[in-house]
C-alpha cells in the first residue's frame, strides 16, 4: 500500500519502566528449568505506571523530536491490550497531557501484539489522504502472565510512540506497507479475565510464522526488495527465538536483526514490541538507510512496512531521550516486589 | 454513582501539562495557578506551561500515607524548585529514597496518582523524578 501523498515519521520516542525481573527469578519460584529460558529479564511497571501514562512519556519524546506544535496532531492512537479502562479511551488522557485535546481525532486500537502498528497504518492513511498533516500512533503495553504460565517468562512493559506526517519534514520515508490477516485463534482474553489464553505450540507455526512470513514475502515481492536492500529490520519478538528464525528463513543476517532486537533486555512489550525495536534502530541509523519493520498480532495478522532515513534524523534524534537511555536506566526486583507492582497480592 | 469528577476535570490542565499562570503586570510565575499575585498583588494572568525541569529543594518520606494513596507507602515527596521559579511540592517516583539529595536536577513526569476506589475514576497527574542530567 502507498498513500497518495508522500508519508513519514517526523518523531518518535520510545519507553520502558526501570524495573526488571530476570526470568531465572521466576524459574526459581515455580521450579523451572534455568537452562532455555525464552528471555533474559524483563520490564516490569511500577505501582504508578499504566498504558496511559507509558504513553504519555513515549508520545512526549515523540513531539520533542517532531518539533510541532501539539494543536496541529488531528489524531491520537493508543494501539494496546492493557488498556486501563474497559471503557473510557486512554487516548483522551494522552491528547490531553500532550495539549493536543480539542479538534482531533482520538481512539484505542486493539489487535493483540499488532495493535500499534495498526495505529500507524491509519496515521499514514490519514496523512497521505491530507484529511491531516499530522497524526499520533502509539503502541504500549503492560503485558500480564497469569503466575506459572510460560507468559510469565515473557509478558513486558514498553513502547513507542510514531508522529507520521508530510514527507518533506520527516526523519524517516515511508516506501511502503501491506498487511496480512486471517481469524486463527493462538492467543486471547475474553471480557472480564484478567489474564489471556494461548494455543502453547499453535502460537507458533501457524500463527507467528505463518503470518509473519507470508506478510514479509508478499511485500517484498510487490516492492521489488531483497533482503540485501534493507540495513536493518525488526521483527515482532515474544522471545528471542522466533525474530531469528523467522528473519534466517527470510534470508536476513543477524548483524540486520540485532539492533532492534530487545526482547532479552524488557521481554515482550506486545503491541510495543516492533515499534519500541524501532527506535532503537532509527537512534542509531544514518540518512540512507532502508529499514524493514514486520509486527506480528494474535488473532491474527501481520503488518509490513519499509522506510528510508533522512538527512533530519542526525539533528533531531538527540531532542528527547534515547531507547538506550531506558534500556540502561535498571533496577532489578525479586519476584515478592514483582508480585506486589502487578498486583498478584491478596491481602489476607 | 461516581464521585469527585467535576473537581478532578477542573484540574487536568494543571495537572496532566502543568500549566501556572503568569502575572500581567509584573510577570511572576505561579504554579498551581494564583488569583491574586504574591509580588505585586495584580489579579490579571495568563496561563503559563511549565518545562517540568528543575531541582530538589527538600524531601521526605512517607511511611504512613493519606487515605487513598496506602497502596504506594512507604514513598517520597518533595518540593522541587521550578526553573521559571516557583516550588511545587510533589510525589517522586523512579528513584531509590538513598539517592535523593538536595540540588539535583529533575524532571515532571505524568503518573497515576491514586484510584477512587476498585470502580473510581483512576487520578493521573504529575510527579518528579531525578532527569539523570
Ligand atoms: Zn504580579
Amino acid at each position: 500500500m502507498k498513500p497518495k501523498r508522500d508519508v513519514g515519521i517526523v518523531g518518535y520516542g520510545a519507553y520502558v519502566p526501570r524495573y526488571r525481573i530476570k526470568a531465572s527469578e521466576i524459574a526459581r519460584v515455580w521450579g523451572g528449568a534455568e537452562e532455555g529460558m525464552p528471555i533474559e529479564e524483563k520490564a516490569v511497571p511500577g505501582l504508578d505506571e499504566d498504558t496511559i501514562t507509558m504513553s504519555v512519556e513515549a508520545a512526549r519524546n515523540a513531539m520533542a523530536r517532531a518539533q510541532i506544535n501539539a494543536q496541529v496532531l488531528r489524531a491520537v492512537w493508543v494501539g494496546s491490550e492493557s488498556h486501563p479502562y474497559a471503557v473510557k479511551p486512554s487516548s483522551t488522557v494522552v491528547a490531553e497531557a500532550l495539549g493536543a485535546s480539542g479538534a482531533t481525532l482520538a481512539a484505542d486500537w486493539q489487535f493483540a501484539c499488532k495493535a500499534g502498528t495498526e495505529a500507524m497504518q491509519a496515521a499514514i492513511a490519514l496523512v497521505g489522504s491530507e484529511m491531516a498533516d499530522y497524526a499520533l500512533a502509539i503502541g504500549m503495553d503492560t503485558a500480564q502472565g497469569r503466575p506459572h504460565d510460560a507468559l510469565e517468562y515473557t509478558a513486558g512493559a514498553g513502547g513507542a510512540a510514531y508522529v507520521m506526517g508530510p514527507a518533506e519534514n520527516a526523519l524517516a520515508v515511508l516506501e511502503g506497507s501491506y498487511s496480512y490477516v486471517t481469524d486463527t485463534p493462538d492467543f486471547f482474553r475474553r471480557t472480564h479475565q484478567y489474564y489471556p489464553e494461548h494455543g502453547n505450540r499453535f502460537t507458533g507455526e501457524p500463527a507467528y510464522f505463518a503470518h509473519t512470513l507470508q506478510a514479509t514475502r508478499n511485500f517484498m515481492e510487490r516492492m521489488n526488495f531483497t533482503p540485501r536492500d534493507f540495513q536493518w529490520a525488526i521483527f515482532h519478538q515474544p522471545n528471542a527465538k522466533f525474530p531469528l528464525q523467522a528473519s534466517a528463513q527470510l534470508g536476513f543476517t543477524r548483524d540486520q536483526i540485532v539492533p532492534g532486537l530487545l526482547v532479552n533486555r524488557i521481554g515482550n512489550t506486545y503491541a510495543g514490541a516492533s515499534l519500541i525495536g524501532m527506535t532503537n534502530v532509527l537512534d542509531n541509523a544514518k540518512p540512507g538507510d532502508r529499514i524493514l519493520l514486520v509486527s506480528f498480532g494474535s488473532g491474527a495478522g501481520s503488518d509490513v512496512f519499509s522506510y528510508v532515513v533522512t538527512d533530519k534524523i542526525v539533528e533531531r534524534r538527540d531532542l528527547a531521550k534515547r531507547t538506550a537511555w531506558y534500556l540502561a536506566r535498571r533496577e532489578l526486583i525479586d519476584y515478592a516486589l514483582y508480585a506486589r507492582f502487578r498486583n498478584k497480592l491478596v491481602m489476607n | 454513582m461516581a464521585e469527585n469528577l467535576a473537581p478532578n476535570w477542573r484540574l487536568r490542565e494543571q495537572r496532566y501539562q502543568l500549566v501556572g499562570n503568569v502575572c500581567l503586570k509584573c510577570g511572576a510565575k505561579h504554579f498551581p495557578p494564583r488569583q491574586v499575585c504574591t509580588e505585586c498583588r495584580g489579579a490579571e494572568f495568563e496561563p503559563f506551561p511549565f518545562s517540568g525541569n528543575g531541582e530538589l529543594y527538600s524531601f521526605t518520606t512517607l511511611r504512613q500515607a493519606p487515605s487513598g494513596f496506602e497502596d504506594f507507602a512507604p514513598y517520597a515527596v518533595g518540593m522541587i524548585k521550578l526553573d521559571e521559579g516557583p516550588l511545587v511540592e510533589a510525589m517522586l517516583t523512579d528513584v531509590n529514597q538513598d539517592d535523593l539529595e538536595i540540588g539535583m536536577r529533575m524532571e515532571m513526569v505524568t503518573r497515576k496518582i491514586r484510584a477512587e476506589g476498585e470502580r473510581g475514576l483512576l487520578i493521573y497527574g504529575y510527579k518528579f523524578r531525578p532527569s539523570g542530567d
